[in-house]
């Protein structure tokens, strides 16, 4: 896809340089990133090769990486989503109102517990569309047509829980955040089954395909009969459920849901995760198992150097630099 | 208010229409904030009260600051997600040195944040980044950076030199950052109006390819009001130091959209080449305003609302202004 989509530029800025490095980077930099951020750590960080860092990482990964899915697929289509924190913080907010019958009244818990998993989804993903709406009919900029619900997104869950922190223990609905199958965390299993999915669908079904074709060129994508509204409103509908199902995986590991943190900021790490894993930020071309390496990367980075005592603040100075560095890799290799 | 109509036009991407809906957003602005003025004033006591009015402009300020900056990236078709972490960081910088007098700790934060800027603009112009990307890395390195310089933690100001009088001081009966970001407004409605910097800055965001060929120093423009942004975000910053007494490495998240969101508000378009400095300022005041309505509002005892409204309230806002420009701007949406 990447080569039957080339992006004319009638103007080269500077002197672009073409390196033979470049392709091999472009395609293989992101895995072999990880392999080496893998080997360094089992050199140097004590204990890391066990079953009990892998769990670790992977759970602080969890939500990013759904997160990350979403937004890789309303990136391909050439947008972006900074709402998805915000929707999370909306359902996040919303469960506990629920599954404690506070919203309305419950026949039994395990009806409370379903809809607690269910309902807020739906939201989040009518919000989603609700960005998609903005994007397609108004013809707003994606940047600030999701800017709307980022800002009042968050007011909302504030205002639904009076800014109070809703504090539960509620096993069955925790299952999502802390319970394990077969030994491995429910949200891992969860986390991968996503991954799988969009991956499949982005390559192997006709929606993925339009997918990359308005990201591509939407003027011809229209003209080749795709369905560019559908198309663009459902990927912002998938990604407001994937933000509002790592919302409630958020609540559930806390314990407690705070609508003022719950997703703060996720938009960003959701787009770093991308832009690292090797999505094209212009869209029309997208990567999902880039995006799960991009946001593996930057969890390994910053678990290095937090194993290491690097303290937390410096951190986030290194992952500042290998966004900065990966996506400049990453236009080496288009020349 | 001169600046609402600049005096230039820039032939390139930017259509007849879209000036057109810009131009009436920028007059409705100025008429929706008087709206907004005469309701409060009639509708509360002490709504135009010095205090109320003079807190209003000192409060503000900050923000003002942070949206002039913004306005000008925005004019060139750029963004810069870094400006709230830039004046977090330079809170510290400012605090740090408040202990060796007023005019050290000013300049030092200035040119902490202008040093951000130049970098976002080396990102941009010399690495050919994305915008979003390259100012969302820097967001980050700044935080981690305020972070570093601070410990962690808040950094009281000292009160022994004159610094904390740049907040919370007054001069002539009027705030003295409300004089600086006057003083700013007014240098920048004249930069961008008179002089052929102005110019050049319209006619790289309104067709950047154009202007190159054109023979305007592009890369130079863009370096340049990257830089002007992180250096009002660093003065704004230092204010945020010494009005509330301590440097706060955790301030400022979401200021960057809350700036983004006054800009648009105030009709400069965020493809670039149409915008005005005084707009803006009406934009800034307008959502600034919404907050204090609502504590008024409150105050009348007839409602309760909390203040978590006021985001969704500046959130509905914003999509009321972005729905009306594009029903303006655009003849027929495509289906």
């Amino acid at each position: 896809m990447a080569e039957a989509l080339p992006r004319g530029t009638s103007l080269p800025a500077g002197g672009r340089r073409r390196t033979r490095l470049g392709p091999f980077l472009q395609r293989y930099g992101a895995v072999a990133a990880l392999v080496l951020l893998v080997l360094v750590n089992a050199a140097i960080t004590p204990n890391f090769l066990t079953l009990q860092t892998l769990n670790v990482n992977l759970t602080q990964v969890g939500t990013i990486v759904i997160v990350a899915v979403g937004m890789t697929l309303v990136i391909a289509t050439g947008g972006i989503d900074l709402s998805v924190g915000s929707l999370m913080a909306i359902s996040g907010a919303l469960a506990p109102l629920i599954f404690t019958g506070q919203l309305f009244p419950l026949p039994d818990s395990a009806v409370g517990v379903a809809l607690a998993f269910v309902l807020p989804v739906l939201v989040a993903g009518l919000f989603g569309l609700f960005n998609g709406w903005l994007v397609t009919r108004f013809s707003i900029q994606p940047i600030i047509a999701t800017l709307v619900l980022f800002i009042a997104g968050r007011g909302i869950a504030q205002v639904m829980t009076n800014g109070n922190l809703q504090v539960f223990k509620n096993p069955e609905f925790q299952f999502i955040g802390l319970g394990r199958m077969l030994g491995v965390p429910f949200q891992v299993v969860l986390m991968l089954a996503i991954v799988a999915l969009a991956a499949w669908a982005l390559r192997r079904t006709v929606f993925g395909r339009q997918v990359l074709a308005v990201g591509g060129n939407e003027a011809a994508a229209r003209l080749a009969g795709v369905p560019v509204s559908r198309v663009k409103l459902l990927v912002y509908g998938i990604s407001g459920l994937c933000a509002g199902l790592a919302g409630l995986i958020v609540i559930a590991l806390n314990s407690s849901s705070d609508a003022n943190l719950v997703g703060l900021g996720m938009e960003l790490d959701a787009i770093a995760a991308v832009a690292v894993g090797g999505t094209l930020l212009t869209g029309g071309r997208a990567t999902i198992a880039g995006t799960l390496l991009g946001a593996l990367i930057i969890q390994l980075v910053r678990y290095t150097l937090l194993a290491n005592g690097v303290p937390p603040a410096a951190a986030l100075v290194v992952k500042a630099a290998i966004i900065v560095l990966a996506v400049w890799l990453q236009r080496q290799g288009r020349g | 208010m001169a600046a609402t109509t600049p005096s230039v036009t820039v032939a390139g991407a930017t259509s007849p229409r879209a000036r057109w809906g810009s131009l009436v957003t920028r007059q409705g602005v100025l008429v929706a904030l008087v709206l907004l003025v005469l309701f409060g004033a009639l509708r509360y006591d002490n709504f135009l009260g010095a205090y109320n009015v003079l807190s209003v402009l000192r409060y503000n300020s900050m923000f003002a600051l942070i949206a002039l900056g913004m306005c000008f990236v925005i004019m060139t078709g750029g963004i810069d997600l870094s400006v709230g972490s830039v004046a977090a960081m330079t809170s510290v910088v400012s605090a740090l040195l408040s202990p060796y007098g007023l005019v050290p700790a000013l300049l030092a934060g200035t040119a902490a944040g202008a040093t951000v800027g130049l970098i976002n603009g080396v990102l941009v112009t010399r690495l050919g980044i994305l915008p979003f990307i390259a100012t969302l890395a820097t967001m980050q390195a700044a935080s981690g950076t305020g972070l570093l310089l601070a410990g962690n933690q808040s950094v009281s100001v000292s009160y022994d030199t004159a610094f904390v009088e740049l907040g919370q001081g007054d001069l002539l009966g009027i705030p003295t950052p409300a004089w600086i970001a006057g003083l700013a407004f007014a240098l920048g409605s004249v930069v961008l109006n008179f002089t052929a910097f102005g110019r050049y800055v319209l006619a790289v965001g309104g067709g950047e390819d154009a202007a190159r060929l054109m023979g305007l120093p592009v890369e130079r423009v863009k370096l340049l009001v990257y830089a002007l942004s992180g250096a009002l975000a660093g003065i704004a910053g230092v204010i945020l130091a010494s009005e509330f007494g301590a440097g706060q490495p955790t301030e400022g998240v979401g200021w960057e959209l809350f700036a983004i969101a006054s800009v648009v508000v105030g009709g400069t378009l965020l493809t670039g080449g149409v915008g005005s400095v005084g707009s803006t300022l009406a934009g800034v005041l307008l959502l600034g305003l919404i907050f204090t309505i609502l504590n008024f509002e409150n105050g009348m005892g007839w409602i309760s609302l909390s203040a978590y409204w006021q985001s969704v309230i500046r959130g509905a806002f914003l999509l009321l202004v972005v729905v009306l420009q594009s029903r303006l701007t655009t003849a027929r949406p495509p289906a």
